[in-house]
């Protein structure tokens, strides 16, 4: 199923939006970090299946980030040194 | 950025909320999940996509009254790394509903455990290049590596008595070899060069003819040096002598290929790439056999050679760890490599009299190994509170006696006291090391303006010269 240029845009910034939510500052930072590398590295891709196999990575990604916030909240640790 | 959204089931609001009710933390879980109590969810009704579950549960709050308010950074990746996120959402299953033991093969829980135990074996197989028949689970690296030097050296006594590795090895690997000392084996310790590397040469002439096993580590834990072992495994494989070699530290971050580097057995470590901590593997090669006496007598799981229920969830965080870390291999790399040069620049520009351990061409960009002249080490590790870091391994820490590969590479005594080790792993951010770099400047400056060592070196006083008298 390939996704047109909207959906993978909007694909991307729910990644965003769900990667600012993990509590943890290490992992808010690599997933938002991770997240602009990774579509900035595919976007350049020639290769169709590569691209259709990066995008079906992004939205399991997706769908795990949302998970590991909620467990994330539910086990929180005070903020790092360097958040204050 | 948390909205309360409660149910509202025909215009009233529903009063009863599924879990226990307490201030902090509301949050939306998903905007699909239908209640698995049959009661809720015929009032919810059919349709699903316009209701959401409010859920108010309490957040476990980690601070104590004795913990800081707030908590130091990390850059202690050798000791010890956190749990990838995709590898916590791979184990859940496992640590919720799917427990199952794998080795019942009479239902599904057991059926399913198994899947998934194989599906892991195959991905840290795929990782170091081997075939899912040659990896053993175990419960960490020193496991595996008391199983490779104890239980190779005890299923080959009838013939061999000798047994080769390095004077700046893992403490575990180290032990089993006194152990074998005390059983009547003959080990030599290789010195090793002021870079940290082995001499081949040195191994050459120590491999004899009833030489059993040579065990050499990947990466070191604490200078981070990076072994030879294609070469060492060329000699070991002519010479007809097994080659062990500890990679918990290599693994998942350099590439290692089991085939190319002629290895015989390998151990890793969940816990330095990303995984839960409690287990490992081995790698046991298969052509040309290599034979293990096992050191766990039970059941015969794990062929014979580890006895003992296979840990499901730890081994599929094990494998998903080993899988993540497949595919960012190259983008951790070139970043680790990037924020290691920043932060070595950044430190070795503004001060001075400052020595990076192990061989700069050989050496696995995120352990960085400094020794700070004339400041001692404890004294700049509790003057950095704000970050954690660590001088010398975690195991040797809790001993007053300097590090002993530093003492092997040559460094001299007092700079072995002073030496602190940083860690940069997936997670560390530019920030940190950018943090870190500033606060170690300035406290070495400070605590070096207190030492008295210190202005007599500004002076110009050579300080090998001096007599120190005796009081």
């Amino acid at each position: 199923m390939a996704l047109g240029r909207n959906q993978i845009l909007s694909l991307y910034k729910s990644l965003l939006r769900e990667s600012h939510k993990f509590s943890s500052y290490n992992y808010r930072e690599y997933a938002i970090r991770r997240v602009r590398d990774g579509f900035r590295a595919g976007r350049d891709l020639a290769n169709e299946a590569e691209q259709e196999q990066r995008l079906q990575i992004a939205q399991e990604s997706l769908e795990m980030i949302k998970r590991q916030v909620v467990i994330g909240l539910l086990y929180k640790s005070p903020a790092l040194i360097i958040e204050k | 950025m948390f909205t309360k959204v409660g149910c509202v089931i025909r215009g009233r609001p529903l009063v009863r909320r599924l879990f226990d009710i307490e201030k902090n933390i509301k949050f939306n879980i998903g905007s699909n999940i239908k209640s698995p109590v049959p009661a809720y969810a015929r009032l919810l009704g059919s349709s699903t996509s316009q209701h959401s579950i409010t859920a108010t549960a309490t957040a476990v709050n980690t601070p104590t009254k004795q913990d800081p308010e707030t908590w130091p950074l990390y850059l202690d990746a050798q000791a010890t790394t956190p749990l990838d996120p995709r590898v916590l959402d791979a184990m859940m299953p496992y640590l919720t509903h799917q427990y199952g033991n794998p080795h019942s093969r009479t239902h599904s829980y057991g059926w399913e455990s198994e899947r998934a135990m194989e599906t892991a074996r195959q991905q840290v197989a795929d990782l170091i290049g081997a075939d899912k028949k040659e990896i053993i689970f175990t419960s960490g690296a020193t496991e595996s590596n008391n199983i490779s030097v104890k239980g190779v050296a005890r299923f080959y006594k009838a013939k061999k008595r000798h047994v080769i590795t390095t004077q700046t090895e893992h403490k575990c690997v180290l032990d089993s070899c006194r152990t074998l000392e005390n059983e009547g084996w003959e080990v030599t310790y290789l010195p090793v060069q002021t870079s940290g590397i082995v001499s081949l040469a040195d191994l050459e002439a120590a491999i004899r003819p009833d030489t059993a096993l040579v065990s050499v580590m990947m990466v070191n834990n604490e200078i981070g040096v990076i072994q030879p072992i294609r070469e060492i495994g060329e000699i070991c494989r002519a010479r007809k002598v097994f080659l062990h070699t500890d990679a918990a530290q290599a693994v998942g971050k350099i590439p290692v290929n089991v085939r190319d580097l002629n290895v015989d057995l390998m151990s890793i470590s969940g816990h330095k790439i990303y995984g839960p901590k409690g287990v490992g593997c081995l790698y046991v090669r298969r052509r040309p056999r290599v034979r293990v006496e096992a050191l766990m007598s039970g059941g015969g799981q794990e062929r014979g050679m580890r006895s003992g229920t296979v840990p499901t969830p730890l081994v599929v965080g094990l494998g998903a760890a080993c899988e993540i870390a497949q595919r960012e291999m190259t983008y951790d790399h070139a970043r680790i490599t990037k924020l290691s040069n920043r932060l070595v620049d950044s430190i070795m520009s503004r001060a001075s009299h400052i020595i990076h351990n192990g061989d700069p061409d050989h050496s696995y960009p995120g352990c960085i190994n400094l020794s700070f002249a004339y400041v001692e080490g404890e004294s700049l590790l509790m003057a950095l509170k704000d970050v954690a870091l660590s001088s010398g391994s975690a195991c040797t820490s809790a001993s007053l006696e300097p590090s002993y590969v530093l003492r092997a590479i040559g460094a001299e005594e007092d700079l072995a006291h002073s030496s602190i080790r940083f860690g940069i792993g997936r997670f560390t951010t530019e920030a940190e090391v950018e943090y870190t770099a500033d606060k170690c400047v300035e406290h070495v400056k400070r605590l070096r303006e207190m030492s008295p060592l210190w202005e007599m070196v500004q002076e110009g006083i050579d300080l090998k010269s001096i007599q120190w008298s005796q009081h």
